[in-house]
């Protein structure tokens, strides 16, 4: 290890160095006691970390031969995973000490899925991939079943495992085929060996499994399938981050492998993605319409606007990953505005999650439900909110990329999906008055709904800049 | 100062039309008329001050895009200057009269407020009629022909809450669009050729648009013949000539200052001044002059059958400015354009008069139309008995024969039977010989239906028949001052003295005349060039006194031909010239037997004639006709593009998927969901082989 490697790696580093010693301190000090102390530290040195990649970071340079790769690309995806994370983790701290589960291992493990992200964005490698990848989904399954006592939760933890552990198969067996095949596990490797648009059958095979197994992790259609059930199982904060940051860093992964690794034949991989992203869109689309858990419902939400983000990486232009990046990062805030509502709702103290709760919202809570309102016309694409401009965006990038059945099937199930989402603003304003909800929330999830619906509508001015970025990070992907 | 008349309306209708509640009904009422009064004085200023050289005053810049530049100018030539006192005149002393006709309208409430909406209306008509006759190019005088259709259709429609005046105003408006795009074709048709719309430009492109073909819709056409034929369409519709005419005397709903202002005055001769404007370009397309020139005195024809049976007193009069307006088209058809201002000018003044006057009675005999329910007026209101003698005097044409000696139709009318004459086409002159006895007919049928006989109708609506205040009155005495004179007048200057009219025209004089040839040939001389722009003479060959590449100097232009016309009407033998005295007179006597001697003729007529009765009284049977040929089927279509395109297909299949089929797959999708793990793992093995077969399928391994 030299010192520039690890100058490079230095952000990854301090933050496993982080990880170690709060835990040593959880556990040598008060244990469950200090859970708050090491959350809240957490949630400001994933802010420090995150600024500090976000202000600092210039040019792409790569460690530890090609293993880790640090550009304008993975800077970008990084500093949304660490926000998210943090905002996820200051937002839940409430809820988790009000229902006693705020084990101090909780913040950790989201610091240790963190670090598999920032692996996972920065891979070089197939081998760095995979280590990412697994550090990431085993805190992953470790926090879905963080409420031990819960069957439900248990049972989310477990499926989730299995599931993943299945598509991890999927990945190491495309990643052996590759491997087999190109003679490398190395990116810079294996475009040299598809160069000139040859694709030798079995990296075509070894690729198709690798991207499946990635799928999972965006639960992209057919791969979906444990989404709702572990997204309704898991404690609330829990479900929060699996809509977050883990999607950022897998759909990142993903377009850093089609580009890195195959950039050379975006037909190839581009026809497989487009197939998952209608099939993800459609069905996140039609199967949202029959939930009545709003949980379950945003895990509906969330496939369908993967669909929507891998429309931007199918496009094989430089547009079209830009326009993914904004999807993901305007994606990501509107989550946590919706979440940090759904983390409050609750009647007498205890959680609910029905859909009908909300009815008659608008007279009890009038603010909370004009944020909401903005948050859901946002994720239904409705003008001028954010939400629009990234599927703008991203209709865009396919279109022009020749894709133009994908961008029409796109804009047909987003009408479908503007279903369940107007339901709600429905149910909000003239729906049946029922009992209501508590009005408690606590300020942490105030300011983050308020602000995020905030954003939803002033941002359509310029996006506060972010298209800049997320063009220089495009740029830096696509050669 | 040009400025000022143009904007001065724009001012009133907007300050009056916005800014009522502020400044009061009254305030609206008063800026309105003292800003049309003010324009009205300047242009008369403008008018007489007038030199006869062109000018162009540029306003600002409106267009610019590629080739296209279109600047917002003022011409300001001498049939700007004409059109300037027409439309100022008759338009500040329609205000003023409104003040009395309108003052208590029946149709609105003690509440309501209306009468600062009519005036603003009444303004911006003005305005739009002003940038229309100020137009220094094409586009600039389209918008003034949308915004004049557009301040029609609002005042068509003014009593909102009569169902008949709403259906009249979008009558008016789809038969004027469909003139409208005949009018945007021929701009079309001249861009896509000249590549501008500026009028010197085009003008002066002219003899090579001659030259040019042009292919539409199924064959090629002489290109200034069919650009002509089209910029006639739009002519058509607004100045209701036969085939377009069918809204004019439906837009009678409007308030009758309306009519006088719109129906009678200006807007509906806005074709004529479009056909003359574009002199230059019509001088080389002699087939739509052709065409001009049978439509017009087919329409002065029409127009005069049908003015004979109609009872409504403002359709009579309606009919005989349609009629009117015909001849003022054969005029210019046959190439004497300053026939068809001179006219124009004219009838401007009687015809407004005429209107008035009919409000006049109207007002008196408290909104009764029907002059079946007249008679017996003259001694209630004299002073309307009158001034609706001295507009049918004016309109019949009663002067001295072969002299210039008479009431301004005489001479105008005159003036253009005779260039039919000269022009040598038979059907037109013979049309408008008997156009005018028919108008003498029902000119003198309405005042002796009127003002004659025994009182008919309510009598309590007689015995309270009063005469209008003197707002009213006053305006109707100006206007008899121009119906009497403005004939006398200006008869040498727009057409008894052809050096007179060219001078007038700011058209370059003839300076050498071919000796041989007498006073019928005109000489194929040397035009003068522009003073200041060009200094070398161009010896004009053969044909036109136009050089290549420069728009003629004037405000019309004349090719050999019409010259030629003018001066074989002017040489007219004088049983030709006094036809129309001696058709006049027949219809007088005709009247005078009917409706005086023995009124109980015309029933026994229309009953012996029921069929040509009919005929007439149902307008020649042109709405039915285009009910039957164009608004049923055109209601089919819509009907079924509703019923069966918007009901059945989109309603449908939105319906259908939305209620049907998505539940349907969110059912399945629920079903699928079922929560065992081998059932999902399941899914991700068929997910990865459908995938893989699909790339292998696709052909990804090349």
């Amino acid at each position: 290890m030299t010192s520039a490697d690890f100058s490079t790696v230095l952000p990854e580093f301090l933050l496993a160095v982080y990880a170690m010693a709060a835990l040593l301190f959880g556990v040598w000090t008060g244990k469950d006691k200090v859970g708050p102390a090491i959350l809240w530290a957490t949630v400001a040195v994933l802010l420090v970390i995150g600024f500090w990649i976000g202000v600092g970071g210039s040019g792409a340079r790569d460690a530890f031969g090609g293993l880790f790769l640090d550009d304008p690309f993975a800077r970008f995806s990084k500093v949304a995973i660490l926000f998210s994370a943090a905002a996820i983790l200051a937002m839940s701290a409430d809820y988790l000490v009000r229902r006693g589960l705020l084990r101090f291992e909780f913040p950790i493990l989201v610091v240790l899925a963190t670090i598999g992200m920032m692996m996972m964005v920065s891979a070089g490698d197939l081998m760095s991939l995979y280590l990412g990848l697994e550090l990431m989904s085993l805190s992953l399954y470790v926090v879905a079943a963080l409420r031990r006592d819960s069957e439900r939760s248990s049972e989310a933890g477990l499926k989730y495992f299995v599931l993943g552990s299945l598509s991890s198969g999927l990945l190491l067996y495309g990643a052996s085929l590759t491997y087999g095949f190109a003679g490398t596990t190395n990116f810079a490797g294996i475009i040299s060996v598809v160069e000139a648009g040859h694709l030798p059958l079995g990296v075509l095979f070894g690729m198709v499994f690798m991207i499946a197994g990635l799928a999972f992790k965006v639960s992209a259609v057919p791969f979906h399938m444990w989404t709702p059930d572990v997204y309704e199982g898991s404690p609330t904060p829990v479900t929060a981050f699996f809509a977050t940051a883990p999607k950022m860093a897998a759909m990142a992964l993903i377009a850093r492998l089609v580009y890195d690794a195959f950039g050379h034949v975006p037909s190839d991989w581009g026809q497989v993605l487009a197939i998952v992203a209608v099939a993800s869109m459609f069905l996140g689309a039609v199967a949202g319409i029959g939930q009545k858990n709003i949980k379950r419902l945003m895990a509906y939400s969330s496939i369908t606007h993967m669909g929507f983000a891998l429309m931007g990486v199918l496009a094989g232009t430089e547009a079209g990953v830009s326009a993914t990046l904004i999807y993901m990062s305007i994606y990501i805030a509107m989550n946590i505005g919706v979440f940090s509502f759904i983390l409050a709702m609750e009647r007498d103290g205890q959680p609910v999650t029905d859909i009908s709760a909300l009815n008659m919202l608008s007279k009890a809570e009038p603010l909370k439900a004009l944020a909401l309102l903005v948050l859901f016309f946002s994720l239904a694409g409705v003008p001028p909110m954010l939400g629009f401009f990234a599927k703008f965006a991203v209709i865009k990038a396919a279109l022009f990329a020749g894709y133009t059945w994908v961008a029409v099937l796109g804009v047909v199930a987003s009408v479908i999906a503007a279903f369940y989402y107007l339901r709600i603003v429905y149910y909000m304003y003239f729906g049946t008055e029922t009992e209501a909800l508590d009005s408690r929330m606590p300020a942490v999830q105030w300011v983050l709904l308020m602000a995020s619906a905030l954003v939803m509508v002033a941002g359509a001015m310029n996006l506060f800049g972010l298209e800049g970025a997320a063009q220089a990070a495009a740029a830096a992907l696509v050669h | 100062m040009e400025t000022i008349i143009l904007l001065a309306p724009l001012l009133g209708a907007v300050v009056g039309g916005f800014g009522w509640r502020l400044i009061g009904e009254k305030g609206a009422m008063a800026l309105t008329t003292g800003l049309l009064f003010l324009a009205c004085a300047l242009s008369w200023a403008t008018f007489l001050g007038f030199d006869g050289v062109t000018r162009h005053i540029h306003l600002f810049d409106f267009i610019r895009s590629g080739v296209l530049d279109v600047s917002w100018g003022i011409r300001l030539d001498r049939l700007t200057a004409i059109m300037l006192i027409v439309v100022t005149t008759v338009s500040a002393l329609v205000h003023l009269y409104s003040w009395g006709y309108m003052a208590h309208d029946p149709a609105w409430g003690h509440d309501e407020a209306y009468k600062a909406r009519f005036f603003a209306y009444l303004s911006l008509f003005t305005f739009t009629m002003l940038s229309l006759v100020t137009a220094d190019s094409l586009v600039q005088m389209f918008f003034g022909w949308e915004g004049v259709g557009l301040a029609s259709y609002l005042l068509i429609g003014f009593y909102y809450k009569k169902p008949s005046a709403g259906a009249a105003a979008i009558k008016a408006f789809v038969v004027n669009r469909v003139g409208d795009f005949g009018f945007l074709l021929g701009m079309f048709a001249i861009f896509y050729l000249t590549g501008t719309l500026k009028f010197d430009e085009v003008f002066a492109a002219a003899p090579t648009l001659a030259q040019e073909n042009l292919h539409f819709l199924w064959r090629d056409w002489n290109a200034a013949n069919l650009i002509g034929f089209l910029l006639f369409i739009g002519a058509m519709g607004k100045s209701a000539q036969l085939f377009l005419h069918t809204w004019l005397p439906d837009a009678m709903e409007g308030p009758t200052p309306v009519s006088a202002l719109i129906h009678a005055a200006t807007m509906v001769t806005a074709g004529v001044f479009l056909v003359s404007r574009m002199s230059p370009l019509y001088e080389f397309a002699p087939q739509a002059k052709m065409f001009i020139v049978y439509i017009g005195a087919t329409t002065a024809f029409f127009a005069a059958t049908v003015g004979l049976v109609q009872n409504d007193i403002k359709r009579v009069i309606a009919y005989s400015t349609c009629s009117q307006l015909g001849y003022m088209f054969v005029a210019a058809g046959v190439g004497i354009y300053s026939a068809a201002m001179f006219h124009l000018l004219t009838h401007a003044f009687f015809k407004a008069m005429l209107f008035l006057g009919a409000g006049s009675v109207i007002h008196a005999m408290h909104h009764e139309q029907d002059m079946r329910n007249y008679g017996a007026l003259r001694k209630k209101i004299p002073f309307t008995y009158w001034i609706m003698v001295i507009g049918t005097l004016a309109i019949t044409g009663v002067g001295v024969p072969l002299t210039s000696i008479g009431f301004a139709g005489f001479l105008s009318k005159d003036a253009i039977i005779e260039s039919a004459f000269g022009s040598g086409s038979g059907y037109a002159f013979w049309m408008l010989v008997i156009a005018a006895g028919f108008t003498s007919f029902y000119s003198w049928r309405l005042i002796f239906m009127t003002f004659f006989g025994k009182e008919k109708g309510d009598h309590h609506t007689h015995e309270h028949a009063h005469e209008s205040p003197m707002v009213m009155l006053v305006p109707l005495g100006v206007l008899a001052v121009g119906a009497i004179f403005a004939g006398m007048v200006w008869y040498n200057s727009f057409f008894g003295n052809h050096d007179k009219m060219l001078a007038f025209f700011g058209m370059p004089q003839h300076e050498a005349q071919m000796a041989e040839a007498g006073t019928e040939a005109m000489p194929e001389g040397v035009a003068t060039e522009a003073p200041a722009a060009e200094g070398h003479a161009v010896a004009a060959t053969e044909g036109h006194a136009v050089a290549e590449g420069h728009a003629p100097q004037g405000a019309l232009y004349m090719s050999e031909e019409s010259t030629k016309v003018m001066e074989d009407a002017h040489a007219a033998p004088t049983w030709a010239k006094v036809s129309p005295f001696i058709a006049m007179l027949i219809g007088l006597t005709l009247s005078w037997l009917f409706y005086i001697v023995n009124p109980a003729l015309p029933a026994k007529l229309a009953k012996a004639q029921p069929v040509l009765y009919r005929f007439l009284l149902n307008k020649w049977y042109f709405d039915e006709l285009y009910n039957f040929l164009f608004i049923r089927p055109a209601k089919w279509l819509g009907a079924f593009f509703w019923k069966k395109g918007d009901g059945a297909t989109i309603d449908g299949a939105i319906n259908g998927i939305a209620l049907g089929i998505v539940p349907a797959l969110t059912r399945l999708a629920g079903r699928v969901q079922s929560g065992y793990l081998f059932h999902y793992a399941f899914a991700m093995v068929i997910g990865i082989v459908v995938l893989m077969f699909w790339v292998v399928l696709t052909g990804g391994s090349h």
